[in-house]
C-alpha cells in the first residue's frame, strides 16, 4: 500500500508555488530538501496558516528518487556494492505522515503476525520509519505526540538507523529522514530537548496585508472548484522550484564558505549565547543550502542573515519575563554585528 | 460599599457584562439565521466542515438537529459519534472476533470511514478530547482517516461534515479551539424557546437542487474581495474563515436558484460565518454611518435582512465591483453587526481588549483536553487478564505466532476448532506508565488598589513557574477574585503563550469575596484530581474578606463565610498553601490557612522570584496531593 501523501493518482495537493507569502516556511522546507543534514524543520503557528498544506505541497514537488525494486527501506541502488542484476525504479520521495495515536509497533516495525500465523514464518513487517527512509517524516501537532514516541524518533533521527529488538526479531535498517513537525504553541510547549534537535524552526502567521489574505482565499477557492485545472496552471512554477532544488543539490558541495562567513556565524552564536556547536554548524549548512538555492557561489552575509532567525531562534535560552520574540532577539544581535 | 474600599481610580467594569435579554425579534433572527446556516451546510457538508450548535439538550436543539438531519437525508450516511468512542471504533482497528476465528489479522472499518460522504453528529462535543478531536481534525483537513496501529496500516476516505452539539455552560467549557476553527457555522440557541422555532422555509428538495448548482459555481474574484474586506473590518484574519464565507456566499446563491453570488449573498454569508467570530467592530473612519451601532431595539427585522427587497438587490448587483477597496456597504456592516451574538457584541462595544478572539478561543479547554491524561502506553507485558488488566490482542498473537507450527504438530489430530492456539503463557496485557501531572492553581486576590502591584508579581510567578515546569509537563492555572466573583482567568495550561495572553488582560480592583475564591479553588482542584492530576492550590491574599456569600457585605460576615469555606476546603484534603501578602503578618490570614489545613507563608514583599521559590519549596515539603 502506498502511504506517501504525495499520491498524485488520487488528488493533487495544493501546489507549493501557489502558497501566498510564508517565505521563511517555504524556504526552510526547501533548504531541508537540498541538504537533509540541516536536521529537520519545525513549523509553529496559528491554526489555518497552511502548515500542513505546505508540507503536502512539498511532497508533490520533490524530484523522484531511484530505489532498489521491492526494497522496503527505499535502498539507493548506488549505495550497494554489487549492482549487477539489481533492478531499480523511480519513485516519489516518501513524505510519511505519522498520525497521532500511532503505536510503537507501526512506527518501528514488528513481527508480521499475518505471516507468522498463516505461514509459520518469522518475518519483519517494516514500520513508518522504514517507509520514511531517504524521505520526510511529517508529524502534525508534534507537541501532542506521546513522549515515548518522541524519544524514539529523536534517537533514530540522530543515528540514522532503526534498531528493532522485539518478539525474537533482531533487525537493523537504515532510517535517514528529515523530520518535519508542526504545531500550535497554544496547545502546549515542546520539550527543550526536542526543540534543540530540529535544525530549523519557523513561525507562521496569518498574512498581515489584506491583499495577501484575499489572494490566499482566491487561490484556495480556485483550487477547490477545480483542483486539476489549478494544478495544471501552477505546474510550470512548481517545475521551476523542482529544478532549483535539483541544481542546488548538485552545486551544494562547491559553494564556498569563506572565513568571513565562519567568523560572522561564530560571533553571532556567541552574542546570543547559544549552547554548543550545533547552532554554528547548522547555521553554516543552512546558509550554504540557501546560497545554493539562490544560485550564489559563496556564502555571503545575506545568506547567513536570512537563515539566522530560523536556525537560532529556537535555541535561545528563554526568559519568560522577556516578551520579545526570539526572532526579534536574533535580528537585534545581527544588527549589532557590524562588519 | 464600605468606606475603606479604595474604589476610586479603578474603573469598575464588570468582567463579563451581563448579556442583555434578547427580544422576540432578535430570537427570531437567531433562529432564521441558524436555519439558513444549516441549509448552507447541507449543500456541501464536507466543504463547510460543520456546524456547532451551542444549546442545552431540549426541544429547541432537537428541532435544529431534526432540521439538519432532514436536509442532509439522501446525501450520505448520518452517524452519531459518542464523544468517548474508543479509537478502534472511531478510526478502525482490529476485528477481534474475526481475527481470532480466522487466525490472521482482520481489520474493521471505523465510524469515520463508514460516514464517508455524510455527516457525523457529535453530542456533548465540548467534552471531546485527545484522539477523538485529532481524528475529527484530520478527517476535516484531509478527508481521510489514518491508522497505524496494532499491526494495521490503512488510509480510508472520511469526507464528513460535523454537527457538534455543544452543551457547555460557560465560556470555559467550549469546543476545542482547533475544532471550532474548522466548522464554518456556529450558533448559540440557548436563549431561544420552542416558540421561536418557526418552520424553516428551506426544504431538502431545495438543498438538493442547490448542490448541483454549487458544484458548478464559477470564479467570482469580486466576491472573494468583498468577503475578505468584511472579515478584515470585523477583525477576522483567518484565511480558513474567509474561505468558508466565500463558499457560503456561493451556497446561498445556489439555494436561491442563482448561478452567481450577489452582494446580498455576501452580506448574509458574512453574517452567518464572520459575525460569531468578530473581534472588533468596523472602525469609524471606514464606515461613518455605523458610528453608533444599532442597539438591541434597533436591530433590523430579520425578515428584511434575508429576503431583501428585489429592487434593492438589482441596485446592488449593478455596482458589484464597487465594494472591493472602498468603504464597506453600510447595510452589510449593519447586518453583520446585528448578527453578532449579544454578549460578544457587548464585549466588543466595551472595547474589552482582554477578550480578543485569540484569548477567547484560548479560554477553551482544548489544550488541556488534548494532553494525555491516563499515562502513556508502554507496550505490553506478560500477564493475566482480569481486574484492571486489559488484553493486548496483537502482542498476544505475536507471542503465540511463532509456536503455531509446533503446537499443531504437538496437538496432532486432537482436532481443536480454533485456528490459533493461544496458551496462558502467551497472554500479554497492556502496560501504562502513569506519570502524574501536577497542576498548580493560583487563587489570587485581585481586589483593591494594592492588588495591581501584587498582580504584577503573580503574573511573573505564573510565567516563571510555567517556564520552569514545561519540561516536566506540569500545568499552571489562575483564579482571580475581586468585586463579587471569583473567576477562572487561566484554565490549567502548559502553554506559556496562552498564559501570557490571559494574564496580560487581568484587571484589578473591587471587593474581596474570599469565601467564593476558596470554593472556586477547591472546585478546580478537585476537578483536576478527578482527571488524574495532582493539584496544589496557592492562595495569595491578606485574608481581609469583605464580601460574603450572596454578595453580603460586612467584614464579620464575610470572614465567617470565608472560614466556613476554608473548613470545607480542608475536608477535601488538598495540598495547599496560603501566601499572606499583607505588610504585617495578619491573624486572619493565619487563621484561614489553619482552617483549610494549608501551609502558611507570610511574604509581605513578594516578588515573582520569591513566590516561585516559595511554591517550589512548598511543593517538595508538602509533597504531592
Amino acid at each position: 500500500m502506498l502511504r506517501g501523501i504525495n499520491d498524485l493518482g488520487e488528488r493533487a495537493a495544493f501546489p507549493f508555488s501557489a502558497i501566498v507569502g510564508q517565505t521563511s516556511m517555504k524556504r526552510a522546507l526547501l533548504i531541508s530538501a537540498v541538504d537533509p543534514a540541516v536536521g529537520g524543520v519545525l513549523v509553529f503557528g496559528d491554526r489555518g496558516t497552511g502548515k500542513s498544506t505546505a508540507v503536502r505541497a512539498l511532497a508533490q514537488l520533490l524530484p523522484k528518487m531511484r530505489v532498489v525494486l521491492g526494497s522496503p527501506y527505499n535502498i539507493d541502488p548506488t549505495s550497494i556494492p554489487e549492482t549487477d542484476g539489481v533492478k531499480s525504479r523511480l519513485v516519489p520521495v516518501p513524505v510519511v505522515d505519522l498520525p497521532l495515536g500511532a503505536t510503537e509497533d507501526r512506527v518501528v516495525g514488528a513481527l508480521d503476525i499475518e505471516k507468522a500465523l498463516t505461514q509459520g514464518e518469522r518475518s519483519f513487517q517494516p514500520g513508518l520509519l522504514a517507509q520514511a527512509n531517504r524521505g520526510f517524516l511529517y508529524i502534525d501537532e508534534i507537541n501532542l505526540l506521546e513522549d515515548h514516541l518522541v524519544d524514539l524518533l529523536l534517537d533514530v533521527a540522530a543515528s540514522g538507523e532503526n534498531l528493532v529488538e522485539r518478539e525474537g526479531l533482531s533487525i537493523r535498517h537504515p532510517a535517514r529522514f528529515v523530520l518535519i513537525g508542526s504545531g500550535n504553541p497554544e496547545e502546549g510547549e515542546l520539550r527543550p530537548q526536542l526543540l534543540d534537535r530540529f535544525g530549523l524552526s519557523v513561525d507562521v502567521a496569518t498574512p498581515e496585508a489584506i491583499k495577501d489574505r484575499i489572494e490566499v482565499v482566491r487561490r484556495r477557492d480556485a483550487f477547490d472548484r477545480d483542483p486539476t485545472a489549478f494544478y495544471e496552471k501552477w505546474k510550470r512554477k512548481d517545475a521551476q522550484v523542482r529544478r532549483s532544488i535539483v541544481s542546488a543539490r548538485e552545486r551544494l558541495e562547491s559553494v564556498d564558505v569563506p572565513d568571513r562567513a565562519l567568523e560572522r556565524a561564530a560571533a553571532l552564536c556567541m552574542a546570543l549565547g547559544t549552547d554548543g556547536l550545533r547552532g554554528e554548524l547548522t547555521l553554516m549548512r543552512a546558509a550554504r543550502a540557501h546560497a545554493a538555492l539562490e544560485g550564489e557561489e559563496q556564502v555571503g552575509e545575506a545568506a547567513l542573515d536570512f537563515v539566522a532567525p530560523m536556525v537560532l531562534g529556537h535555541r535561545l535560552r528563554r526568559n519568560p519575563l522577556d516578551d520579545s520574540r526570539a526572532v526579534t532577539r536574533v535580528e537585534k544581535a545581527l544588527a549589532e554585528l557590524v562588519g | 460599599m464600605t468606606a475603606n474600599l479604595p474604589f476610586t481610580g479603578v474603573q469598575g467594569q464588570p468582567l463579563h457584562a451581563p448579556a442583555p435579554i434578547p427580544g422576540d425579534d432578535v430570537r427570531a433572527m437567531v433562529w432564521a439565521d441558524s436555519c439558513m446556516a444549516a441549509a448552507c451546510f447541507a449543500v456541501a457538508p464536507a466543504g463547510f466542515g460543520g456546524i456547532s450548535v451551542r444549546a442545552h439538550a431540549g426541544p429547541v436543539r432537537d428541532r435544529m438537529v431534526a432540521h439538519v438531519s432532514g436536509l442532509v437525508k439522501g446525501y450520505g450516511p448520518l452517524r452519531k459519534l459518542p464523544v468517548h468512542c474508543p479509537d478502534d471504533r472511531l478510526a478502525g482497528g482490529l476485528d477481534l472476533a474475526a481475527t481470532l476465528s480466522q487466525g490472521r489479522p482482520v481489520a474493521q472499518r471505523g465510524l469515520l470511514s463508514e460516514a464517508d460522504g455524510g455527516v457525523v453528529v457529535v453530542p456533548m462535543a465540548e467534552r471531546a478530547e485527545g484522539l477523538v478531536v485529532t481524528r475529527l481534525l484530520n478527517a476535516l483537513d484531509s478527508g481521510k482517516v489514518a491508522v497505524e496501529r496494532d499491526g494495521l496500516a490503512h488510509r480510508l476516505d472520511a469526507r464528513v461534515g460535523v454537527v457538534a452539539l455543544d452543551e457547555g455552560l460557560d465560556d470555559h467549557e467550549t469546543l476545542a479551539p482547533a475544532l471550532a476553527d474548522r466548522l464554518a457555522f456556529s450558533f448559540d440557541l440557548r436563549a431561544l424557546s420552542i416558540r421561536d422555532c418557526v418552520s424553516p422555509t428551506i426544504h431538502a428538495a431545495d438543498v438538493e437542487a442547490a448542490r448541483g448548482r454549487y458544484e458548478q459555481r464559477s470564479e467570482q474574484g469580486e466576491i472573494v474581495e468583498a468577503v475578505m474586506a468584511i472579515a478584515d473590518a470585523f477583525g477576522v484574519r483567518s484565511a480558513r474563515i474567509g474561505l468558508f464565507a466565500v463558499r457560503a456566499a456561493h451556497a446561498l446563491a445556489a439555494l436561491n436558484g442563482r448561478d452567481l453570488a450577489s452582494q446580498d449573498d455576501v452580506g448574509l454569508a458574512a453574517r452567518l460565518v464572520i459575525a460569531p467570530r468578530a473581534t472588533q467592530l468596523p472602525s469609524v473612519e471606514q464606515t461613518e454611518p455605523v458610528e453608533d451601532e444599532p442597539s438591541e431595539q434597533d436591530r433590523p427585522d430579520p425578515r428584511d435582512q434575508e429576503q431583501a427587497d428585489p429592487k434593492d438587490r438589482s441596485d446592488l448587483q449593478a455596482d458589484d465591483n464597487s465594494m472591493d477597496q472602498g468603504p464597506l456597504d453600510d447595510r452589510v456592516v449593519e447586518a453583520v453587526t446585528a448578527a453578532i451574538p449579544a454578549d460578544l457584541l457587548q464585549q466588543l462595544k466595551l472595547g474589552a481588549a482582554f477578550q480578543s478572539q485569540s484569548s477567547r478561543s484560548a479560554a477553551g479547554q482544548g489544550a488541556v483536553r488534548m494532553a494525555p491524561q491516563r499515562g502513556r502506553p508502554l507496550g505490553s507485558k506478560r500477564g493475566r487478564i482480569g481486574g484492571h488488566q486489559r488484553l493486548h490482542v496483537v502482542d498476544t498473537l505475536r507471542t503465540a505466532a511463532p509456536w503455531q507450527t509446533l503446537r499443531k504438530r504437538e496437538r496432532g489430530n486432537a482436532g481443536v476448532a480454533s485456528s490459533v492456539d493461544v496458551r496462558a503463557d502467551d497472554i500479554r496485557v497492556r502496560r501504562f506508565k502513569h506519570r502524574e501531572e501536577s497542576v498548580t492553581i493560583f487563587v489570587v486576590d485581585a481586589s483593591g488598589s494594592s492588588a495591581l502591584n501584587r498582580l504584577a508579581e503573580v503574573k511573573g510567578a505564573v510565567e516563571l513557574l510555567l517556564a520552569e515546569s514545561y519540561a516536566r509537563r506540569d500545568y499552571v492555572g489562575l483564579i482571580a477574585f475581586r468585586g463579587s466573583a471569583a473567576e477562572l482567568i487561566l484554565p490549567p495550561t502548559r502553554s506559556l503563550v496562552r498564559a501570557k495572553r490571559a494574564l496580560a488582560a487581568l484587571p484589578g480592583g473591587g471587593g474581596t469575596p474570599l469565601a467564593l475564591a476558596i470554593d472556586a479553588g477547591g472546585q478546580l482542584a478537585s476537578d483536576c484530581r478527578k482527571r488524574g492530576q495532582s493539584p496544589r492550590v496557592v492562595f495569595m491574599t491578606d485574608g481581609q474578606a469583605n464580601v460574603g456569600y450572596g454578595n453580603a457585605s460586612g467584614r464579620a460576615a464575610a470572614h465567617a463565610d470565608a472560614l466556613s469555606a476554608a473548613r470545607r476546603f480542608a475536608t477535601e484534603r488538598l495540598s495547599a498553601m496560603l501566601i499572606d501578602t499583607s505588610p504585617r503578618k495578619s491573624s486572619k490570614a493565619a487563621e484561614l490557612s489553619q482552617a483549610m489545613a494549608a501551609h502558611y507563608l507570610p511574604l509581605p514583599h513578594a516578588s515573582a522570584e520569591g513566590i516561585t521559590a516559595a511554591v517550589a519549596a512548598a511543593a517538595s515539603s508538602v509533597g504531592r496531593g
